[in-house]
């Protein structure tokens, strides 16, 4: 059932997610908005894209995750400012949306209260806008110049921490505000990594896209994979045989759990519980290598294809996965029971990190921070999700929204995908690997919707003439989760930093494409 | 305490051979002498530089310091400061935005300013080439000793450019 938005005429999206869009003019964006966030709806992404070519001008999309499934108001920049109304007031997530999309297509919302720069630094001019269809390459004169917000007061100081980190993560940049140990405010910036994939998609053909797709942010892999997989099979009325839906979702239940061992492991490292790295490494190990078996490749990357997937598993290799997931099963146990009752690493991680469960819903945040900050949600229970509405997941929560928290989660969701992986070996249709695609035509649009084990996962693609990619939006469930971080480190002392901030372990490339 | 010590006793040790020196990934030959590989073979420090990568490569490089591969029993270990490394070890293609950064970590890094670059992006930019945001591959921006093709490339792989990147052959 369409939801329902106070005068506005909702048309599904051809595909496997429950979604539909509708055109809006000013008032029915603002109406719509402010509609679906009274009912509890959430801001599941914002961006924009040239249609000037084609007499749209420049167009804004809000995609709203409802009750119902997902909804996409799509709305014309108004001339001559290329002005829209601003969102960030009914949804706090959609600030550094706005401000993205304003750098990347020169959209400009109207009356937002952050109108400073979030993506681009000094790879291109003010005035000129990557994505737009006649923007023309040009090397910025102009130094990289950005305002943090200070922080005044007596003892007050400032460190600034980055791009460049002090240990083997992604580059970006934290201006801490402290005082004595104490974080008084903490600004990121962002945007270190921005490498122009969506400008790249459009140079594609809507094939070739799946392989830079799950290259958006490495560690999440299959979801991106899966997602654009997803869009594109709506958008050509493709549909995958069971059997490859069942398989995605083992590879993706595998991604689950091979990032979640690999937080785990680090998580007890930052504690000084050198041994838990060690533990979980182990055990990460043996599930790559499994995976390299199972496909050749260790994070499975290029396996969801459009169509279906490019790798099966016969008897004997079920059975090893079987046998697997049995023995990671008791070491996880094990493991849990280990850490659980380590008092020095419970010191460290209860109450520290917090992010309160009315923090995390004003900030509109996702994934696995929100389900430790009591929001249950995530897109494999949503009703019609094949295969997951056969399989039946459940959802792990906590309501404590710390460190502690956020690794409870993470072994509840780690076992379960590993009943979940049984269930799937043990129901294994039969079908076809990869069916062909359909034609897709020119402006045919499409969504996929892919809990990955950060978040979930959204692809809106749009085809072009002669199978190309006209434009794709990849959105990463960082965006909304790295503004948790800066509130969750309010308080805390600038050496739990480091720990918090693995405790969220948010993509850096996947937000700043 | 005890259900710790009965797990690291009951796992024991699970690192696995260290690869060999492949001389294919050099892309320059070796400058230093003898003596001074000989030092770096018992204690090298390497600098871990993201330069753009999709953080693919970043779970490769983690792998390798994991037990199994256990990069540190060779004298390898990574540290905090390009001032304190001999070795930068680079991925990604160097998105514009990280080129100042990358730069400026090479200039801090003292002689002998050992570059391995990490990845098929690194080698040549990968799925996303050259653009307006994307320098494409690290040799692009500063000089490269040694180059690790991959997508990524295996926690052999990495091990084997480092351990090139000090190895004594000459081509």
């Amino acid at each position: 059932m369409a939801p329902a938005l106070p005068g506005i005429a909702l048309v599904p999206v051809a595909g496997a997610v429950p979604a539909w869009r509708a055109e809006v003019d000013a008032r029915q964006w603002r109406g719509g908005c402010e509609a679906a966030a009274r009912s509890g709806g959430r801001l599941a992404a914002l961006w924009a894209s040239d249609e000037r070519d084609r007499g749209c001008g420049l167009r804004v999309r809000a995609l709203l995750a409802l009750y119902e499934g997902l909804a996409c108001l799509e709305l014309r920049a108004a001339e001559p400012m290329q002005s829209y109304p601003d969102l960030s007031d009914l949804y706090a997530c959609a600030g550094r949306m706005q401000r993205a999309a304003r750098d990347l297509v020169g959209v400009v919302p109207e009356g937002a209260a952050d109108a400073r720069k979030w993506l681009r630094h000094g790879a291109w001019r003010q005035d000129a806008f990557p994505l737009r269809k006649d923007f023309q390459a040009e090397i910025a004169e102009e130094p990289d110049r950005y305002a943090f917000v200070r922080v005044e007061g007596e003892g007050v100081h400032e460190i600034p921490v980055g791009p460049v980190h002090a240990g083997t993560i992604e580059p970006g940049h934290f201006r801490f505000s402290i005082v004595g140990e104490k974080v008084l405010r903490l600004e990121e910036r962002l945007g270190y990594k921005h490498k122009g994939i969506e400008k790249r998609f459009e140079q594609m053909t809507l094939a070739d896209g799946a392989r830079l797709a799950g290259r958006v942010s490495g560690d999440s892999t299959v979801a991106y994979a899966w997602a654009y997989a997803m869009a594109l099979e709506g958008l050509t009325g493709t549909r995958p045989s069971a059997r490859a839906l069942y398989l995605r979702a083992l590879l993706l239940e595998r991604e689950r759990i091979a990032n979640h061992l690999g937080d785990l492991g680090y998580l007890g490292n930052d504690c000084s519980l050198a041994f838990g790295f060690a533990q979980f490494w182990r055990l990460k190990e043996m599930l790559l290598r499994a995976n390299a078996r199972l496909c050749g490749h260790r994070y499975l990357m290029d396996q969801v294809v459009p169509g279906g997937v490019a790798c099966d598993l016969d008897r004997a290799a079920a059975k090893a996965l079987t046998e697997e997931a049995l023995q990671l099963k008791e070491e996880l146990r094990n493991l849990r029971s280990i850490y659980y009752n380590h008092a020095g690493l419970q010191d460290r991680c209860i109450t520290t990190g917090r992010l309160l469960p009315a923090v995390a819903a004003r900030l509109g945040v996702v994934g696995l921070a929100a389900r430790a900050s009591g929001h249950a949600f995530d897109a494999r229970a949503h009703p019609g999700f094949a295969p997951y509405d056969e399989l039946r997941p459940n959802i792990a929560s906590h309501r404590n929204g710390d460190v502690a928290a956020r690794i409870v989660v993470r072994f509840e969701e780690a076992l379960e995908s590993l009943r979940l992986q049984r269930a799937i070996l043990e129901r294994l249709p039969a079908g076809e690997l990869r069916v062909p695609l359909g034609a897709a035509s020119e402006g045919a649009f499409g969504l996929g919707w892919v809990e990955g084990w950060r978040g979930e996962v959204l692809v809106a693609l749009e085809a072009g003439a002669g199978g190309r990619v006209r434009r794709c939006h990849a959105h990463d469930p960082s965006w909304q989760n790295w503004p948790a971080l800066e509130h969750a480190i309010m308080d805390n002392i600038v050496p739990d930093f480091p720990l918090i901030n693995k405790s969220f372990n948010l993509s850096y490339s996947g937000q700043d494409l | 305490m005890y259900k710790i010590l009965k797990q690291i006793a009951r796992v024991g040790i699970v690192s696995e051979p260290a690869p060999q020196a492949d001389e294919r990934l050099r892309l320059v030959e070796q400058q230093l002498a003898e003596a001074v590989l000989r030092h770096f073979r018992r204690s090298l420090a390497i600098r871990h530089v993201d330069a753009g990568s999709c953080n693919g490569c970043e779970l490769e490089i983690h792998a390798a310091n994991g037990p199994h591969y256990n990069l540190e029993r060779l004298g390898i270990r990574f540290v905090a400061s390009p001032r304190h490394a001999d070795l930068l070890l680079v991925t990604g293609p160097v998105s514009r935005h990280m080129e100042t950064a990358l730069k400026r970590t090479y200039e801090a890094t003292p002689e002998p300013k050992l570059v391995v670059a990490v990845g098929d992006c690194g080698c040549d930019g990968g799925v996303f080439g050259e653009s307006y945001a994307s320098c494409g591959r690290v040799a692009n921006v500063i000089p490269v000793d040694v180059a690790v093709p991959g997508c990524p490339p295996t926690p052999i792989a990495i091990m084997q450019g480092i351990l090139t990147a000090v190895s004594a052959a000459r081509s």
